[in-house]
Order: structure tokens, then C-alpha cells, then sequence
């Protein structure tokens, strides 16, 4: 038997997202179907023609120390709280002088952003516009470089293997995932901090994507507004958050006893070459990338139960994966019970992946598909078997499970999960 | 006219501000960056917030004299004199 590559498992989870502050909490929030969605009270909202977002749970101006709070720009707080618990879930310590579980030469931190820093650039252009230059922050730049929530993590849990930001808009989260993959499997570390983190509600991101088309303008009714794969979709729900897992090799993992989550079996990446805003309708690039993760991850279309789809709730995106899905898993499809936990939280954009990754593990570790909520009429141009309203049990045996991440610019990442 | 006390008092109130440094330890005999830990990039936060809370002006090339809290005080009652 040749040793191709280390197995890769997941025993940490980290999450602040708009149903919960935490991961138990975001879990709980997704099998019962909860909708994080709120209209958007603040002043600036009345102007635009989308006034609804997924705001965190949890601000973390209530979790993190001021004067640290006031250094990281908002994005990196979402990261930072999310890798924290990771950490410590998976059976690590931190203090204030960082942490000794793992050798640091062989620690290593992703965290992916779609937009990086958006409102330290904002608010510090506001000064600049307002006030003059001089009162521009000297942490303007550490706060708003897309690198700064891993670097952040990186400093806070001293590791020296590597830190890295992978940028590929909405698929970002994914990717850093696959990057720690690859980081454990080449041998440049034992265990990985990965995840990804978005924090751009604010007028501008918000106007930008609406004038896109891209938003739902549901406004009067927040919590209905993402409905993905209902018939009357029209278009996702802007969210922020971070997810962070800790990945480490099986064996570092066993020799110390760790708790597995799930084996993360594989990733498949690919790029369209279609368009800079549109899905690929062939989904090309989409099916590539679920057939890529699953050779990846020695797995077959009938081994996969559940896929946590990309599926954003717009008229278009939600089809076109659809029919790649179909086209990926061929005949199996119809056996996979499929969800959007984006009906619940919005899009994430750079920390979607994350948080849907970490939903996709929790899918295998508990054999329960969570619901996708909103789909009252049902859009029959969907061939899949959507999870809806309600949650599903996976049944026995060794399962396992993808999630789909798709970013402007064409970018394609699917991971494979695999029961432990 | 703002007396010295005032002043150290005013500038312990930013330095608390910007690096949770106690108010308390904020003396004038105490170092920014030996005794405080104010880093370069706080250093300045704390420049901009004295020149605004004290309407003075404190040119960076002045920065690098102000090692203790006692040089920032005297630097500022004197620019306000």
C-alpha cells in the first residue's frame, strides 16, 4: 500500500455568526431552523433599496477586552473569537503569553476574507475626508490588510509553520480549508487554525451588491428573505461572521488522544473562465471541482448522504448548481439530502465556506441534515432532494458529505467530509 | 491655564484609552515604552488624541524626545504657554 498522503481529521470548531456567538449555539440555531435575519435599523439604512442583513449574534465588543477589540478591525474580532474557541475545543490551552500544545514550527494559521477590512478603510476615509490626514489611524493599515484576522490568530497562538489569507471572494472560507489540507499533507505542519471571516455590513458593500442585482430586497419580511430554492427567491441575504476548524494530522491527532470530529477527506478546486459576476449555467467549473473533491477523497457519488450547498437564494446561482450537482453525482443525487444553511444566516461571503464547512461536519459528526427553511413553494426546476423545514437524519454506517463554495471571479471549491 | 497636574491627568486619561493602561500608573517619571508598552503605532494614536484634546501641536520629529510621560506634559505646557 503506497502512502499517498496523511489523513487529514478536524478536531476543533470556532463559530460567531448571526444565529449564535458560538458553535453549540449556531448548531442549535440551524437544526431548529432559526432564521439570524433583522431588518437594519440604523440611520443610513433608509437610504438604500436593501435594508435587511445578518448581523452577528453576539457583538464582539462583549467578548474581547476593549483595548484589544479596538486594534482589530471587525473582521479580525469575528476570526479571533472563532479560532479561540477552535482552540479550546479541541483540547488545546491559551494564555496571555500563547500557547505550548503544539510545537509552533509546526502550527500553522488560514484564514480566508472575501473583502478584507472594508469599514477600517471606510471609517478611516471618513476621518480623512472630515478631519485631514492626521487623523487618519496609524493601525489603519494592520487593521484593514485582508491578511490581518490570520495574522492576528497567527500571533495570538504564536504559530511559525506558515500564515496565510487565501482571497477568492465567496468561496475564500473553502479555500483556506483546502490550504490546510495541503499544509499537513506536504508536511509543513502537524495541525492547522482554519477558516474564513466576513464583517461588511455597511452602506457601501451594501448599495454595491444591490446594485448588482444580487440582493434580496424582501424588506418587510427579514426573516423569509433568503430562500434558497423557494420559486420566489430573488436574490441572498448580505451576512458577517467567522468559522475556524483545527485540523490535524490522524496521527497527531490519535497520539494525543484528541476527539475527531470527522475525517476531512478531500477538496476539489476549479475555476470558471465564464465570467468576473455569473455562475457558469453549464456549471462546468462547479462540476469539476465536486469531482475533483471526491477523487480527492477516494470516494464514490453513492458514498456522499448530504451536500451543504452553496445555494444563495438567487434566481440564477441556485439552479445552475443544481443542475452541476446532478451532473457531478449523476444517478446518486437523487439519495442526497441537500440544505442551504444560508436560508438562515445569509451569505458569509469570505466566512461562508467556513461556517458552512463546520455545519457540514457537525452534518456527519450528529447524521443530521439540517433544514433549509423559506421554501413554502418549492421551485420544481430544482432536481435535488431538498432538506426542508426541517431537519433529517443521516442514517448509519460510514457517511460522508460535501460543501460547495462558489466566489465572483469564477472560483469553485468543494470539500469532501468523511465520518471518522 | 492648565496646571501640570491637569495636563498629566488628561494624557492618563487618553493613554488609558487607547492601551487600558490604569489611569493610575500614567506618571510623569514612567517611560511610554519601557514602563507603559506603548508600541510606535500607539504612540502616535496617543500624539494625535494630546494634540486634539490640549489644541497643541506635536510635529513627528518631536515624538522620539517624548520618552516619558513628564516629556509629553512639559512638551505640551510649553507649546500651550
Amino acid at each position: 500500500m503506497t502512502d499517498s498522503h496523511a489523513r487529514v481529521v478536524v478536531t476543533g470548531l470556532g463559530a460567531t455568526t448571526p444565529v449564535g456567538g458560538d458553535v453549540a449555539t449556531t448548531w442549535d440555531g440551524f437544526c431548529a431552523g432559526r432564521s439570524g435575519v433583522k431588518a437594519l435599523t440604523d440611520d443610513w439604512a433608509a437610504a438604500l433599496p436593501v435594508q435587511i442583513a445578518a448581523s452577528v449574534a453576539v457583538e464582539p465588543s462583549e467578548v474581547l477586552p476593549r483595548v484589544q477589540a479596538r486594534r482589530l478591525d471587525r473582521s479580525a474580532q469575528f476570526a479571533l473569537i472563532a479560532a479561540r474557541e477552535a482552540w479550546a475545543d479541541a483540547g488545546f490551552a491559551l494564555s496571555d503569553e500563547g500557547q505550548t500544545d503544539v510545537d509552533s514550527a509546526r502550527l500553522g494559521v488560514v484564514c480566508g476574507s472575501g473583502i478584507g477590512g472594508v469599514t477600517t478603510l471606510l471609517s478611516n476615509y471618513d476621518q480623512l475626508r472630515d478631519n485631514g490626514p492626521r487623523r487618519v489611524s496609524p493601525l489603519a493599515i494592520p487593521m484593514l490588510m485582508p491578511n490581518s484576522p490570520a495574522a492576528h490568530i497567527g500571533l495570538d497562538l504564536r504559530a511559525r509553520a506558515g500564515v496565510h489569507t487565501p482571497v477568492s471572494a465567496c468561496a475564500s472560507g473553502a479555500e483556506a480549508l483546502s490550504y490546510g489540507l495541503e499544509m499537513i499533507r506536504n508536511g509543513r505542519a502537524d495541525v492547522v487554525v482554519c477558516g474564513g471571516t466576513e464583517a461588511a455590513i455597511h452602506p457601501l458593500p451594501l448599495a454595491a451588491f444591490a446594485n448588482m442585482m444580487a440582493l434580496s430586497k424582501r424588506n418587510d419580511e427579514p426573516e423569509r428573505a433568503s430562500r434558497p430554492y423557494d420559486k420566489g427567491r430573488d436574490g441572498f441575504v448580505l451576512g458577517e461572521g467567522a468559522g475556524m476548524v483545527v485540523l490535524e494530522s490522524a496521527e497527531y491527532a490519535a497520539a494525543r488522544g484528541a476527539r475527531v470530529y470527522a475525517e476531512f477527506a478531500g477538496a476539489g478546486i476549479s475555476a470558471d473562465a465564464h465570467h468576473i459576476a455569473q455562475p457558469d449555467p453549464d456549471g462546468n467549473g462547479a462540476i469539476a471541482a465536486m469531482r475533483a473533491a471526491l477523487r480527492d477523497g477516494g470516494l464514490t457519488a453513492g458514498d456522499i448522504r448530504h451536500i451543504n450547498a452553496h445555494a444563495t437564494s438567487t434566481p440564477v446561482g441556485d439552479i445552475a448548481e443544481a443542475v452541476a450537482i446532478r451532473a457531478a453525482l449523476g444517478p446518486a443525487a437523487a439519495d442526497v439530502a441537500v440544505s442551504s444553511t444560508k436560508s438562515m444566516i445569509g451569505h458569509l461571503l469570505g466566512g461562508a465556506g467556513a461556517v458552512e464547512a463546520i455545519a457540514t461536519i457537525l452534518a456527519v459528526y450528529d447524521r443530521i441534515a439540517p433544514p433549509t427553511i423559506n421554501v413554502d413553494d418549492f421551485d420544481d426546476e430544482i432536481e435535488l432532494d431538498v432538506v426542508r423545514h426541517e431537519p433529517r437524519q443521516l442514517g448509519d454506517g460510514e457517511i460522508a458529505a460535501l460543501n460547495n463554495s462558489f466566489g465572483f471571479g469564477g472560483h469553485n471549491v468543494a470539500l469532501a467530509i468523511r465520518s471518522a | 491655564m492648565a496646571s501640570t497636574e491637569e495636563i498629566r491627568s488628561g494624557l492618563a486619561e487618553i493613554v488609558n484609552e487607547i492601551a487600558g493602561v490604569p489611569a493610575a500608573d500614567v506618571q510623569l517619571d514612567k517611560s511610554f515604552t519601557e514602563d507603559l508598552d506603548i508600541d510606535s503605532l500607539s504612540m502616535v494614536e496617543v500624539v494625535v488624541a494630546a494634540e486634539e484634546k490640549f489644541d497643541v501641536k506635536i510635529p513627528d520629529d518631536e515624538v522620539k524626545n517624548l520618552a516619558t510621560v513628564g516629556d509629553a506634559v512639559a512638551y505640551i505646557e510649553k507649546a500651550r504657554a
